[in-house]
């Protein structure tokens, strides 16, 4: 039998016996900058593609819950620090070696743009909105005749936004489970996923809602086909990724995974998904509660569990 | 009236306003508060470091204790002159620090009283207390004679109070580090070699090829300097072997290993004589020269073979032999470890003896490598008027029994004062200082019998361990942090001096033990035993005697002086004596002999335990020292309980898990107060369990260690007495292990 | 820093004397003492190794931190900068070692190899007071010095090898 221990007692708050020093913020903040990718990267794409007419929803009306998600997501950052009164010090360099870094600035680009962005349709939104101060009209104005140039940055943004999510985490290779390179794209394709599933909720129009079902349902099966590839590629890595692989194959969160997250969460919506398509009426707001009930759940399994993923003892 | 002790368990005593958060004492450096007064504690001058000696256990390392920059006692690091450290502390001594700063700490004295049917403690004045306990003195005194007071002691504290006792006519001055630890094999070395071992033991490790450890786990216990010397040794490859049914820590660095069937010791050093003798592997000249009774010691052996050994040890022969062949080839460079706690069976005295006669064997005896010839620096007493001689002493109340025993035998005394029939000598009252009697005492009905027998009895201590619970006047000491105490003089290769100087006033209404024993020598009538006001005139006088100064002491810490009593090793051109009856080395005890014992060692088996059952066997950490350290808060953080080490495949028997919490129940229905945690470890035989002492402390003033893991000396029922020296072998007692709490019935 | 297994008896010694070195509160530590058993009775091995930050060479704590509070300073220590730091938890997540820890101030800390006392010649407290001497520090990058000294003759380790942060701390087995 092999036994390791500490003789020294070591028994430190929140890091033995098993790490967990990050709490429910940061899942809820990834949750959070993952939707919020989703709906602005639709938003650039469908702008650019010139079809604000058809896909209203995606292009005006979704942004405006962008601005609302990423500052509670901000907020949900700040309380998890512990040293909080030094957070401006993270704007006081950019380490490009740090995905934290790269979030703290993509984060402060992305959300005063998504504000601007949101605002250049408050007038279609509010017909009776006027702004207060006249250099605010011109800057709507200047705003909405760069609309195109905005949404492009948009997509970059939300893309690295996306990744980055995922990114933070598999940067990490002390976690082994976290420690693989498609986590990045992974929590992207999850992000868009959510965010379309946020659309298709919001949308009136059907022709809209059956487009964003489709691409919705091959995001589903492309998120599917990566959390596969995730497993197998961590069953066939070293011992301590089998043994991070293991805690979702018979270990504690396997029914927590395979029920909220996968047929909850992915499989069961791509169904009714597929049966929408084929003609059956479903109420929207069961795949699409679903899709974004997975995706939160998903997020809080993957932060508890790699936390409990180690390479020692 | 018979005073009727209850154990006072009240949590809370509201201590006069005295309530802490966190480490903050009320005192301050030079403020008022706490302070004992200007006739008790000297000025302290400012110093950037103070020198002291560790008094965590008997080692008595020298240190320097350091401030912060608010003049609070930070950290205390090993004085490098030092040769009991070189420097380096060990873990106990750098956790010192957590003794002073301990919230739990004895604050003021406390005398019992009974409240609304209930006993309990109130806090009282230093007077009022003194007062009543030497009033007691004097009415013991009057009674029944001054000899009727004993004391128990563990410490410094106990030369204050054996001098006070003795003044006031009593030499029942005893410490349960005796019969309860070391005492067997004081005996067994003096009946061979004619000198005990004493402390710390003369073993010459740092020059060893050879160092047999049977029945010692150092490295789990922590005898500094032999730690530091075992580690050198390692370094130049010295062979170790250790004998243990428990895979120690030496163990693992040893090259032999032998997993002996516990309580069959006796019969591994007999096989080893034999080899020894009967394949010529023994140092001939020296045994020729030296030693008296090979002859008889030869024939007594030779049916001892290593297959008889093998039979009752389990360890193969041929292990036998190439162990016997390894301590052969480094002799004289070997060492066979007297081990320190050493009371297992009842026949420690004559296994202890064994040992002895091994080493003279392989004539290891003051020879470098084995055992040097240790001397102590000879400090000048204080005068005083030469000390009444008492009507009688302990050894008449041990009415013939015991008759090697040099020391007092605490469980004798224990016995001693508990009134019965046809007594004619019983104690009457206790001074209890520096030791945690109901953890340290097996037989804990007969001691709870005799304390509530006595008509006084008095703890000093600094912390509320669980005899203060059954006190009649609670004194609290100040830590040796914040008192001047007698000069070290401990045995070395060479003599050195220590000083001890306070490095603080003594917190809280705390007091040191010289001021407490002189305050009641002083009520007793025994000034001129007394004769300085601050021990720190004694310390002076002493110094000046000796050829220093408090000044230089005060900068260097430790003083070494040259030997006078010969070399450090045997100096073969000279004729040496040892001293014994015969003026040789005693392989045949002729004093044994004229006793009617055994003069050379035989091999008794003893009870195993039953199905079921398992052996309680039990030693140290290297991070606490028992009791004394259960509470501090830096010891506490680096182990905070203990464990019971059980096999797996036993517990697949007992379908335990891991860091499962069980209780013990022994042979005779003793159940642990308090459940244990199990540790799952195939360093244990399948066989026995093993604790380390300490733990399961019952007093919820010690807040840190109250219930904390579980007591082993609860189980500890079973006692097998030395019929030489009184003894008490506590390693024949085995335990069941029940999954469910028994309810706390049969507990005391 | 070279860690002799096998002279080290496991008494943690040098966790104590870092505690009160450094400061460190109570239930907390910056370095602690593992033991490893293999075997069966009585076939047993048991090796006992005194472990702390690894001061690695390719820290992942150093690399992930957003503020650079986490640093190496010359003679490739790694440190934090208490008041830069904002308590992200990055650099804990980022550590094989579990090295790390969060302060109860606020900040992150760790094992600095009492930069404070070796900058002045002197040696960490741990090393300086282990009872075996099992501990060994100095320059690795001189042949001469008592650590690459310890290394040139025996056999040695590291922790964690895989995880690819190339540790600094070298167990002598």
């Amino acid at each position: 039998m092999k036994e390791e221990l500490f003789i020294s007692g070591r028994d430190i708050p929140n890091i033995d016996p098993f790490l967990n020093i990050w709490h429910w913020q940061i899942p809820i903040y990834l949750y959070l900058g993952g939707l919020a990718a989703g709906i602005l990267f639709f938003a650039g794409i469908f702008t650019i593609l010139g079809k604000e007419k058809e896909m209203s929803t995606t292009v005006k009306w979704a942004p405006f819950l962008v601005p609302g998600a990423l500052v509670i997501g901000l907020l949900m950052l700040f309380l998890d620090l512990k040293h909080q009164l030094f957070f401006w010090r993270l704007y006081t360099t950019v380490r490009f070696e740090s995905p934290m870094s790269w979030g703290a600035w993509v984060l402060m680009f992305i959300t005063p743009l998504s504000f601007i962005y949101a605002a250049t349709y408050l007038k279609e939104a509010v017909p009776s909105w006027k702004w207060k101060y006249s250099i605010l009209e011109s800057a709507e104005r200047i705003a909405i005749q760069y609309r195109r140039a905005l949404a492009w940055v948009l997509i970059v943004l939300a893309v690295i936004l996306g990744i980055y999510t995922g990114i933070l985490l598999s940067a990490f290779n002390a976690r082994p489970l976290w420690n693989n390179s498609i986590l990045g794209p992974l929590f992207l394709v999850s992000g868009l996923s959510t965010g379309t599933a946020v659309i298709m909720w919001m949308t009136k129009d059907h022709r809209e809602r059956k487009i964003m079902s489709r691409i919705d349902l091959v995001l589903i099966i492309i998120e599917l086909f990566f959390i596969t590839h995730m497993i197998m590629g961590m069953l066939a890595g070293s011992s301590v990724q089998i043994a991070a692989a293991e805690l979702f194959l018979g270990g504690q969160f396997t029914v927590s995974f395979w029920v909220f997250v996968i047929i909850l969460g992915l499989v069961f919506p791509a169904v009714l998904e597929i049966l929408e398509l084929a003609g059956y009426k479903i109420p929207v707001a069961i795949p699409a509660l679903l899709i974004l009930f997975g995706g939160l759940v998903f997020r809080f399994i993957m932060v508890e569990a790699g936390q409990i993923t180690r390479y020692l003892y | 009236m018979k005073t009727r002790r209850d154990f006072i368990k009240i949590s809370a005593l509201g201590i006069g306003g005295v309530t802490l958060a966190g480490t903050s004492l009320k005192w301050a450096w030079g403020s008022g508060a706490g302070d004992p007064g200007p006739e008790n504690v000297a000025d302290l001058p400012s110093l950037s470091r103070y020198p002291t000696y560790c008094e965590v256990c008997f080692w008595k390392c020298a240190g320097w204790v350091y401030h912060d920059e608010e003049g609070k006692i930070r950290k205390v690091i090993g004085n490098d002159a030092d040769p009991h450290c070189n420097g380096r502390l060990c873990p106990r001594g750098t956790g010192g620090v957590g003794m002073y700063h301990d919230p739990d700490r004895l604050k003021t004295p406390l005398i019992r009283i009974e409240e609304g049917g209930k006993q309990t403690f109130r806090e009282a004045s230093w007077e009022e207390a003194l007062d009543l306990v030497a009033g007691k003195m004097k009415q013991i005194r009057d009674k029944y004679g001054p000899e009727s007071m004993a004391l128990f002691n563990h410490g410094s504290s106990g030369t204050y109070f054996g001098n006070l006792l003795k003044a006031y006519g009593s030499v029942n001055i005893t410490a349960p580090s005796y019969a309860q630890c070391r005492g067997p094999r004081e005996v067994g070395f003096e009946l061979t070699f004619g000198s005990g071992l004493g402390s710390p033991e003369p073993t010459d490790i740092r020059d060893t090829r050879c160092l047999v450890l049977i029945g010692s786990h150092l490295g789990e216990n922590m005898h500094n300097g032999q730690v530091q010397e075992m580690s050198d040794a390692i370094d130049r490859g010295a062979t170790i072997i250790t004998v243990d049914p428990r895979f120690s820590t030496a163990a693992s660095k040893s090259k032999f290993w032998l997993p002996i069937k516990p309580s069959t010791d006796m019969a591994l050093l007999l096989a080893w004589m034999n080899v020894l003798i009967y394949e010529g592997l023994y140092d001939k000249d020296y045994v020729q020269r030296h030693t008296l009774g090979f002859e008889q010691l030869k024939s007594h052996v030779e049916k001892m073979t290593p297959e008889w050994a093998y039979g009752i040890t389990t360890i193969k022969p041929h292990i036998i032999r190439e162990t016997a062949r390894a301590m052969a080839n480094a002799a004289p460079s070997v060492i066979v470890h007297p081990g320190r706690h050493v009371t297992w069976y009842g026949d420690d005295t004559q296994r202890s003896r064994a040992i002895a006669i091994l080493n003279a064997l392989l004539g290891s005896w003051g020879r470098r490598g084995g055992f040097y010839f240790k001397e102590s620096l000879h400090i000048p007493d204080f005068p005083h008027p030469p000390f009444p001689k008492p009507a009688w002493t302990w050894k008449e109340t041990l009415n013939g029994k015991y008759p090697l025993a040099r020391l007092s035998v605490a469980n004798a005394i224990v016995d001693a004062s508990i009134p019965g029939e046809g007594k004619e000598h019983t104690i009457r009252g206790w001074i209890v200082s520096g030791t945690n009697l109901p953890m340290t005492m097996p037989q804990k009905d007969q001691l709870l019998k005799a304390m509530q027998a006595l008509e006084l009895l008095v703890v000093v201590d600094t912390m509320p361990m669980e005899i203060t619970g059954f006190a009649d006047v609670v004194l609290p000491e100040c830590t040796y942090f914040e008192r001047y105490d007698e000069l070290r003089d401990s045995p070395g290769r060479e003599p050195w001096l220590g000083l001890r100087m306070p490095a603080a006033r003594p917190a809280y209404e705390t007091k040191p033990a010289w001021w407490m024993a002189k305050q009641l020598g002083d009520r007793l009538g025994l000034s001129e035993y007394f004769n300085y006001n601050d021990y720190k005139e004694v310390i002076e006088w002493q110094l000046g005697q000796l050829g220093t100064s408090l000044e230089e002491m005060q900068k260097i810490g430790v003083k070494r002086f040259d030997r006078t009593e010969g070399s450090l090793y045997m100096d073969e051109s000279l004729p040496v004596e040892f001293n014994t009856n015969s003026g040789k080395i005693e392989l045949y005890s002729t004093e044994l002999a004229s006793l009617g014992f055994d003069p050379i060692p035989v091999y008794t088996p003893h009870p195993e335990p039953p199905q079921g059952f398992y052996r309680l066997i039990y030693g140290r950490a290297p991070m606490h020292t028992f009791s004394r350290t259960a509470n501090n808060p830096n010891l506490v953080d680096l182990m905070k309980e203990n464990s019971v080490w059980i096999h797996p495949s036993v517990a697949e028997i007992w379908g335990l898990k891991k860091d499962q919490y069980v209780w013990l129940k022994n042979q005779d229905g003793m159940v642990s107060y308090f459940p244990v945690k199990v540790r799952l470890t195939e360093r244990i035989r399948w066989d026995s369990v093993y604790m380390v002492h300490g733990f399961g402390h019952r007093d919820k003033k010690l807040s840190l260690a109250y219930g904390r893991g579980a007591n082993d000396s609860d189980l500890i029922t079973n006692v097998m007495v030395d019929p030489l020296m009184g003894g008490t072998g506590m390693r024949g007692n085995f335990v069941t292990i029940l999954t469910e709490d028994p309810g706390k019935e049969v507990k005391s | 820093m070279a860690i002799d297994t096998r002279k080290c008896v496991g008494c943690s010694d040098c966790v104590v004397a870092c505690q009160t070195e450094n400061d460190v509160p109570i239930g907390f530590c910056r370095d602690w003492v593992t033991e490893s058993v293999h075997g069966s009775y009585p076939n047993v091995e048991l090796e006992i190794r005194s472990e702390r930050c690894n001061h690695c060479e390719n820290a992942p704590c150093v690399r992930c931190c957003p503020t650079g509070a986490s640093h190496i300073v010359e003679g490739g220590v790694v440190l934090v900068t208490g008041n830069k730091c904002i308590g992200c938890g990055a650099c804990i997540q980022s550590c094989p070692y579990d090295a790390r820890y969060s302060h109860p101030e606020g900040y992150v800390d760790k094992c600095t190899f009492c930069n404070h006392l070796v900058s002045r010649g002197g040696k960490p407290a741990c090393v300086a007071v282990c009872p075996t001497k099992c501990m060994h520090f100095g320059d690795l990058d001189d042949p001469n010095s008592e650590v690459s000294n310890a290394l040139k003759n025996r056999k040695f380790k590291v922790l964690a090898p895989e995880a690819g942060t190339n540790p600094q701390i070298y167990y002598l087995t």
